[in-house]
């Protein structure tokens, strides 16, 4: 069981969250019509082994998305941060 | 080679069993091939075998970085079907079927092949409307397949809760009457045999690390035995497809996640079917030694730990005793992980990579065992030939650039749903 801390709720089970996948990922913009950026964007992943940054959202609490750095061979998890917060710029 | 017979058998077991040929050479590895194939997994040994038993091809190695059969080839819950709808799976996984019915004869080993039908269990009208279609689509491409309604499904499968306080409500399902079980063990070993028996090398405890290259062609490879050369490198390395290709500086659509399985303590015969539960995702077969083999859902997160979670255990066992309630008193022996390359449309990828020189066969996310055959005959075809073959034509890593993805379930581009 990994365990998620949330920045609002605190350490909380991750079968509280729901997984949105990697948080690197940059869509391009709605009227970018440029096709292999679109291509990139939706289907290549780095899928690393090791440190990852990725999306969880926190459905069973504040139903925040949260950008989460976790290690995907260890598990270990080095930061919890709110997405909105690093969207904004962070702080 | 020592052909295994009746009087092979009989003969042996007269002086002791003490006369038995090793099943595969342990050849040191020469400095060039003409195949070099990574992976001593199914996909790979199966490819190797094809490429010497239909194309020809002479100079063959495979290498292997652990042992023969000891990834996901030998972790698996053996599962064996072809009840696939959308065009491209349709014809591929009825090939691998096909293949799978001589496949003991093909290689003179028993891989315990046994076809005793796999049943789709459907929860809602709307379930067994979308299995008829299913059904449907699999007769026109001459594959089996028999709706079953409630009373033929309670007559089938007894042990299920049909009762009016039932958490599912089963309202029939659909037989694939030659889909079954094979023994994975004997699988890997079976193609090991023949591969070897036919002049491949099979080179265990030799880790591919890197690529050689002339220009932008991939020349060989680099490895814990030292540097192999060959005119064509291809890869079937199932839970390392990512980092591996990676040092080829090839991306790919995919990414890793875990998949577990459960054993428990053996039965007398009960369940002889294999059973599936997509309301809630789940399995169910019973092991020629009695243990009863299940599993459910992938955990749902990139993972490369290879070791299970609690919350998928909670869930299996959960929709398991809901199913069959007479289990509920029944032990867990052990359960396990594999690390699945889940591609971003469900289906796998056998093709000619980008990269001059390199071959790739990924992306079976966690049904990749009923292709064993299918994969490697096709695969061995697209190395030798530098075509596909008409059975993985559709099975081309371009079909995510162009928009021709094979999303059997309907999920979309997240490979944790499909
Ligand atoms: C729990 C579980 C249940 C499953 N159930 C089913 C099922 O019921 N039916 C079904 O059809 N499928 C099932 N699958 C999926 C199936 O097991 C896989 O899709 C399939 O086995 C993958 O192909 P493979 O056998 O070639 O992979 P593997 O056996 O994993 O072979 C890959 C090999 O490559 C080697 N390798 C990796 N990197 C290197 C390197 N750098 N150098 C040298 N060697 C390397 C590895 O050591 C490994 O032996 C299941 C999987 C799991 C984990
Ligand atoms: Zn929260």
């Amino acid at each position: 069981m990994l365990r998620i801390n949330c920045p609002h709720c605190g350490e909380r089970d991750h079968s509280e969250f729901a997984y949105g996948g990697d948080a690197t990922i940059k869509y391009p913009s709605l009227d970018n019509a440029d096709q292999e950026a679109w291509f990139r964007a939706v289907f290549i992943r780095k899928n690393p082994r090791g440190k990852h940054s990725e999306l969880w959202q926190h459905v069973g609490g504040c139903r925040e998305w949260l950008v989460v750095e976790r290690d995907t061979l260890t598990h270990e998890i080095f930061s919890v941060t709110s997405a909105r917060v690093l969207a904004e710029g962070g702080q | 080679m020592q052909r295994y017979s009746v009087f092979s058998l009989l003969g042996n077991a007269l002086t002791g069993n003490r006369n038995w040929e090793r099943a595969w050479r342990d050849p040191d590895p020469k400095p060039e091939y003409d195949v070099i194939v990574i992976g001593g997994g199914g996909h790979g040994l199966s490819t190797a075998y094809y490429l010497a038993k239909e194309h020809g091809v002479r100079k063959v190695a495979l290498l292997e970085k652990g042992y023969l059969g000891g990834g996901n080839v030998g972790r698996n819950t053996t599962i064996v079907r072809s009840n696939y709808m959308i065009p491209g799976n349709t014809e591929f996984y009825e090939l691998s079927l096909k293949l799978w019915e001589e496949l003991s004869r093909d290689l003179n080993y028993n891989v315990m092949f046994s076809q005793r039908g796999q049943v789709s269990l459907a929860t809602s009208p709307a379930q067994m409307e979308a299995y008829s279609r299913r059904g449907n689509v699999m007769r026109m491409n001459g594959i089996d397949a028999e709706l079953l309604d409630r009373e033929q499904l309670m007559k089938l499968l007894p042990y299920l809760d049909y009762s009016p306080s039932a958490r599912y409500r089963l309202h029939g399902g659909m037989i694939q009457q030659r889909a079954g079980t094979a023994r994975h063990d004997a699988v890997a070993w079976g193609y090991a045999r023949g591969a070897s028996n036919r002049g491949v090398d099979l080179i265990q405890q030799c880790e591919v690390l890197g690529f050689l290259r002339e220009g932008d062609r991939i020349v060989g490879v680099e490895t814990t035995k030292g540097p192999i050369r060959a005119k064509k490198v291809a890869m079937a390395v199932a839970g390392s497809t990512t980092t591996l290709a990676e040092k080829a500086g090839l991306e790919l659509p995919i990414e890793s996640h875990l998949l577990q399985a459960f054993v428990t303590e053996p039965l007398k015969p009960m369940i002889h079917h294999v059973i599936s539960f997509a309301t809630a995702h789940f399995y169910i077969s019973q092991s020629d030694k009695g243990g009863l083999v299940l599993g459910g859902d992938l955990d749902g997160y990139n993972s490369y730990a290879q070791r299970g979670n609690l919350p998928v255990v909670d869930e299996v066992l959960t929709i398991a005793k809901a199913l069959i309630p007479s289990l509920s008193r029944l032990r867990v022996l052990r359960h396990w992980a594999g690390v699945m390359d889940m591609s971003m449309d469900g289906s796998p990828i056998i093709d000619i990579s980008p990269i001059p020189g390199l071959y790739i066969n990924c992306g079976w996310c966690y049904g990749g065992f009923k292709a064993t055959p299918a994969s490697g005959f096709t695969f061995a075809h697209t190395i030798a030939r530098d075509e596909p073959h008409p059975c993985n034509a559709k099975l081309r890593l371009d079909r995510f650039r162009r928009g021709y993805q094979i999303d059997e379930r309907g999920a979309g581009p997240v490979p944790g749903w499909h």
